[in-house]
């Protein structure tokens, strides 16, 4: 397919051309290096420093807490961390998560496949809207999603007798699903890793995950580049309802029933796990291994701050807004270095 | 068989004609130059062929068959790729993704083979001259071998035509020298190549034929070799060299009285990066300087370094013998000088806010008394620019962005005179507006300097140029090549400096990239 | 070419829904309370909701000016909480200073926010988002995460007495409902924060001084929210970290978009604004009063935001 093109041979560049160039290399090499990387490394440090003062951090069941606790969170934010590679920003997700919840208990009457099916149809039909109305429409994500925050939480609210009513989950093996281990990991945990496994793969080694990317970087160029904008805009918001569903499924299972007072500023953690995991708000840029850095970078962060004791626990949201915060000026910067030599 | 043809094709927008029954034919193996000013109509002509637009009147035909491209992305499949001035890629993705977006080689899975793809983008790039890491990010490699990549993508998707816009404004020459090896190649697989470019050595290097627009019709078509560089020059500014007719073409009245020796404006070795190299340029009071020269020469970049708008590496710029300290706009605006910018819509008016705000946004301060507007004033102050410069509106408070193309821009210069400048740089004043404005603008600026300001004018329209401006200064890649003074202010020395300088010039300002 | 551009008859009522929408689904609403909804008119009803709304209100006039200059200010309930949880500590100094740290802690937030937006060059949504978190944070360290009783009888009395039949809750969100309709119309200040929402790069040129002008708007936000927040512990006479201003940003984007202030910036509308706040209260009341619940009113905002956005949608050009 591509067209055989000899070009007579030039002159090659001065050495000091290359030299810069070599240069601009490396100093790329290490900003993206950086940018990629921070979270983990910042993740690695934080444990490190909890594994030498506090002695309960090391125990293995406290990994198993930190993990399974942020199984949730994590299964969001991976729908999260497409739908804002695309330049987009889902705010339903945390409506999405306590309503995927309660369905999940309440349909668990007729079996564990039930609960599982019930929250993905109800969630990724939210996903659907949301992503219609900002690829066809081109109202605001932000609005679109508000606007399915509210409806979700409304419907959430009516299904469960206005919030007063908590379903127990009736399933036997769904309540196994939320209790049970495998190789001393819950299922839950081992459920978001191949689902991160599988994120992974989706958006690195796929066309669909090359759309993303190129959508995110100028919606304008990858039009013209023949990205199928709309129909990939779609996609990720239906990711991101099915996984937040599925996520409130899971935590139904965990706790045997569908909790109607959780979920409040749950897309808030998850935006901030995705942007503190390196990807960038404004779209083009980002990989799912830095947003789990970033989802167990805030779980860590919780858990220390638990294991202090004597300190109220709400430094750790402190910790986390100023952790937000310096990633992203530290990105802002990297980025503006990276484009200015 | 002629590859890409059009017959008869009319556009019109909404108070603008932009192409006339315009014809252009493209043969196979064919290189083929589209030249003309701002507004003759090259860009309309390429989205017409690119199917961006449908025309309103006659036939696009390709390969012999009459077609109607609905977007750019259908001309793409069919074969006719087009390569952007600014790069049509996403800078965040890395080389070799941008090159194989969409056509990635697949391992069995149904996986990208990443290896694959890292290796052919190397060989491919290789051969556009371009090494470097292909899994670095685009946006951080030189605009030139961006443009390379671009390049390579466009002839990668089997190409039959591949447009060009400007593909040489941001390369360096021996980038240029490899694009050139490339165009050469295609033309020798029969592929046919449209050419837009305003550097007139690169024309007569690489294209065989030339078609010249002017204010949206064909004013020549033909083998590029039998014209003189001069003629075409001519040709596409609209200045038949025979009959240079003076009288009635513009609203200026001619020669203005230069009041005092001492510039009201200094501006000395300007430098930026990469677009300028170190202009100097003095107005004094009651004097219009035209900045001459063809696009890209620097022109509107030395207009926004002296409003503060275009950071400096280098340089100063007095007001009335008092240097410059903050390098804003805001410095800029407080000391005296008022910019008009080039692109209306972007950097002009706010469509959102009225008449009345827009011409008071720069002078609030001064119409107002701890923070409170005095609407009285405003409307003084409006009543006379609006009157002054017979902006026509509904009311004052009629939004801006419903306004003529030719009623914004009196907004925009009535926002600037209410700031009493001292200076005023007008970078394209009268493009895009009626006949009946533009005289009025004209006829404004020569008012404007009898007042005592000094003017810096830069218009592609050389009418404008030459009867507006006391002095030309012409530019050339971000230098200075010459300067026109009195009798020398004439069409004949304004295309012959411009002639002479597209080449004498080019060398001079490698060797300032150099330094 | 016309000079005067001339409008078809959509097109007016393109440009007119968006603005005006708002006024006729409140008349619509209302009238039909006052024929279906007993005691409708009843004062005590019209005071509750009145006084329901005013926090929303005085929270969405700083969201509408920072709307207006194409920003988002997410921090506003946390501002909130923030200013809530340091009354309790400085009544002791009386209650004047103890209202004035809140409203510096306001100020504080919203320098902060302001100054990552217009220095720093972050997007508003996410150097928001970051004081949400940590501003929340810090209200509940600040209020060792208790909740605190208020027994100062002024603050009581800001928070439950009346002046002429209104409560001063709804005076006070009167007064900078006007003060802010002032400040738009009026000042400098206002103008050149249209102008900046409106084109920012044609204001830079005509001289505005961006930053300044953006980080005064950041620095309003705050101070109104933090107005909300002693408001607030006023009228529940307790100081609540963790629940004050709990999705108040909501709220108060939905009360400014649905009143017709475009998120694209460049024009604030202020009185939408109020009526935006007003019609979604009115929508909860009527389910309530009903016997419709309070989630059927939630899903019933939800599509009321939909249509708000999509008939106020720049058409994409060309």
């Amino acid at each position: 397919m591509t067209q055989d093109v000899t070009v007579p041979p030039i002159a090659p560049p001065p050495e000091s051309a290359l030299r810069d160039e070599r240069r601009a290399d490396r100093l790329d090499r290490i900003v993206g290096t950086v940018q990629r990387q921070g979270a983990l490394a910042v993740l690695v440090l934080v444990a490190a420093i909890g594994f030498a003062a506090f002695p309960n951090f090391r125990s293995l069941a406290n990994a198993e807490t930190i993990l399974i606790s942020a199984a949730p969170l994590a299964l969001i934010a991976l729908g999260m961390t497409f739908v804002i590679i695309t330049g987009g920003i889902d705010l339903s997700v945390g409506s999405l998560y306590v309503l995927g919840g309660v369905v999940a208990a309440y349909a668990s009457q007729w079996g564990v496949l039930a609960a599982f099916l019930a929250p993905l149809l109800l969630c990724g039909a939210f996903g659907v809207v949301n992503g219609v109305l900002v690829a066809y429409t081109r109202m605001a994500p932000f609005i679109v999603t508000l606007a399915a925050l509210l409806g979700a939480r409304g419907l959430m609210r009516a299904l469960s007798n206005e919030g007063s009513e908590t379903y127990l989950v009736r399933s036997e093996a769904f309540r196994a699903f939320g209790s049970g281990e495998f190789l001393g990991l819950a299922y839950p945990v081992w459920l978001a890793l191949a689902l991160f496994a599988g994120g992974a793969v989706l958006l690195g080694r796929t066309r669909f995950g090359a759309s993303v990317y190129a959508i995110g970087g100028s919606e304008d160029a990858a039009r013209l580049m023949g990205v199928a904008v709309r129909r990939t805009q779609v996609n990720v918001y239906v990711l991101s309802g099915l996984l937040a569903g599925l996520a409130g499924a899971v935590n139904a299972a965990r706790l045997g029933s569908g909790v109607t007072v959780i979920g409040v500023g749950v897309e808030l953690d998850a935006i901030a796990a995705v942007v503190i995991g390196g990807t960038l708000l404004t779209g083009g840029a980002g990989t799912v291994a830095g947003t789990i850095a970033g989802v167990l970078l805030l779980g860590v962060i919780q858990n220390l701050i638990n294991q202090v004791g004597s300190v109220n626990i709400s430094w750790q949201q402190v910790i986390s807004g100023a952790f937000l915060a310096v990633v992203v000026v530290v990105q802002t910067y990297l980025t503006r270095l990276r484009r200015i030599q | 068989m002629t590859l890409l043809e059009v017959a008869g094709v009319s556009k019109t927008f909404p108070g603008v004609r932009a192409l006339d029954d315009v014809s252009f034919a493209l043969q196979p193996g064919e290189v083929h130059a589209l030249v003309g000013e701002n507004g003759a109509g090259k860009s309309t002509l390429i989205k017409v062929l690119t199917g961006v637009y449908q025309p309103d009147d006659g036939a696009v035909r390709y390969r012999g068959e009459p077609v109607s491209f609905g977007t750019p992305l259908d001309a793409q499949r069919a074969g006719i790729s087009t390569i952007y001035q600014e790069v049509n890629l996403v800078p965040l993705m890395s080389v070799a993704r941008n090159l194989f977006l969409g056509r990635e080689p697949r391992n069995a899975l149904g996986l990208v083979d990443e290896r694959r793809m890292n290796r052919e983008a190397a060989d491919v790039l290789t051969r556009y001259g371009v090494r470097t890491d292909v899994r670095r990010q685009l946006g951080t490699l030189a605009l030139g071998a961006q443009q390379m990549v671009a390049l390579a993508r466009a002839v990668m998707v089997d190409a039959k035509v591949v447009i060009m816009d400007e593909p040489t404004s941001s390369l360096e020459p021996r980038e240029v020298e490899t694009l050139f090896g490339v165009i050469r190649d295609l033309h020798a697989q029969g592929i046919g190549i449209v050419y837009v470019s305003h550097r007139l050595d690169e024309l007569y290097q690489i294209c065989d034929r030339v078609t010249i627009l002017r204010d949206g019709r064909v004013v020549h078509t033909g083998p590029l070799e039998e014209l003189e560089r001069i003629r075409l020059v001519s040709l596409m500014l609209g200045r038949d060299m025979a009959e240079v007719r003076r009288e009635g073409v513009t609203g200026f009245t001619g020669e203005h009285e230069v009041q005092g020796a001492q510039p009201v404006l200094r501006a000395a070795g300007l430098r930026n990066r990469h677009k300028l190299h170190g202009v100097d340029l003095a107005v004094r009071p009651g004097e219009v300087v035209g900045l001459g020269g063809l696009l890209g020469a620097g022109r509107s970049e030395t207009l926004k370094a002296i409003g503060g708008a275009l950071p400096l590496d280098e340089g100063t710029v007095e007001v009335a013998g008092a240097p410059l300290r903050r390098r804003t706009s805001v410095g800029a605006v407080k000391a005296g000088i008022a910019l008009l910018p080039e692109d209306r819509k972007a950097e002009g008016i706010v469509p959102s806010l009225s008449v009345r705000e827009n011409i008071a946004l720069a002078v609030l301060p001064r119409l107002s008394r701890l923070g409170l507007v005095s609407e009285k004033k405003i409307d003084t102050i409006v009543e006379r620019f609006m009157t002054r410069l017979r902006i026509k509106a509904s009311s004052p408070h009629q939004r801006v962005g419903d306004l003529s193309g030719g009623n914004q821009q009196k907004v925009l210069l009535a926002r600037l005179l209410a700031t009493a400048p001292k200076v005023l740089l007008l970078d394209e004043p009268t493009r895009g507006i009626d006949v009946g404005a533009k005289a009025e603008v004209q006829a404004l600026v020569d008012e404007l300097a009898a007042e005592g300001l000094g003017v810096v004018l830069v218009s592609s329209d050389a009418e404008e140029l030459i009867e507006g401006a006391d002095r030309v200064v012409v530019l050339r890649d971000g230098v200075v090549v010459g300067t026109l003074d009195g009798a020398d202010v004439s069409t004949e020395g304004l295309l012959r400096t411009i002639a002479a300088a597209s080449s004498a010039a080019a060398s001079a300002a490698t060797q300032e990239e150099a330094s | 070419m016309t000079d005067v551009a001339v409008r078809t008859p959509a097109q007016r009522v393109r440009a007119w829904l968006p603005a005006y929408g708002v006024y006729v689904a409140i008349v619509v609403l209302l009238l039909f309370n006052i024929a279906f909804t007993e005691n409708f008119l009843a004062w005590s009803n019209l005071r509750i909701q009145l006084i329901q709304v005013a926090p929303v209100v005085i929270v969405a006039l700083g969201m509408a000016l920072v709307i207006g200059t194409e920003g988002i200010d997410l921090s506003v309930g946390s501002v909130m909480a923030l200013a809530a949880a340091f009354i309790p500590l400085y009544l002791g100094y009386g209650v004047v200073a103890a209202i004035l740290v809140a409203l510096i802690a306001g100020v504080a937030v919203g320098a902060v926010n302001g100054l990552l937006v217009a220095r720093v060059g972050l997007q508003p949504i996410v150097a928001t988002l970051a004081l949400l978190v940590a501003g929340r944070g810090l209200a509940l360290v600040v209020s060792d995460s208790q909740l605190r009783e208020i027994r100062n009888p002024g603050l009581v009395e800001l928070g439950s007495g009346s002046l002429f039949g209104l409560p001063y809750l709804v005076w006070i969100a009167l007064a900078l409902v006007l003060t802010v309709a002032f400040v738009v119309r009026r000042t400098v200040f206002g103008r050149r924060l249209l102008a900046i929402g409106g084109n920012r790069p044609a204001a830079e040129l005509a001289g505005v001084p961006v930053g300044r002008v953006l980080v005064t708007v950041y620095v309003v936000s705050g101070t109104l929210a933090a107005v909300a927040g002693v408001l607030a512990v006023a009228r529940i006479q307790a100081s609540d970290a963790s629940a004050v201003g709990v999705l108040i940003e909501l709220s108060a984007i939905t009360a400014v978009v649905v009143g017709g202030t475009p998120l694209s910036g460049g024009r604030v509308r202020v009185w939408g604004t109020v009526a935006g706040a007003l019609l979604m209260q009115l929508v909860v009341a009527t389910m309530i009063k009903h016997d419709l619940p309070s989630s059927t009113a939630e899903m019933v905002q939800a599509v009321i935001i939909l249509v708000a956005v999509y008939a106020a949608r720049e058409r994409r050009s060309r």
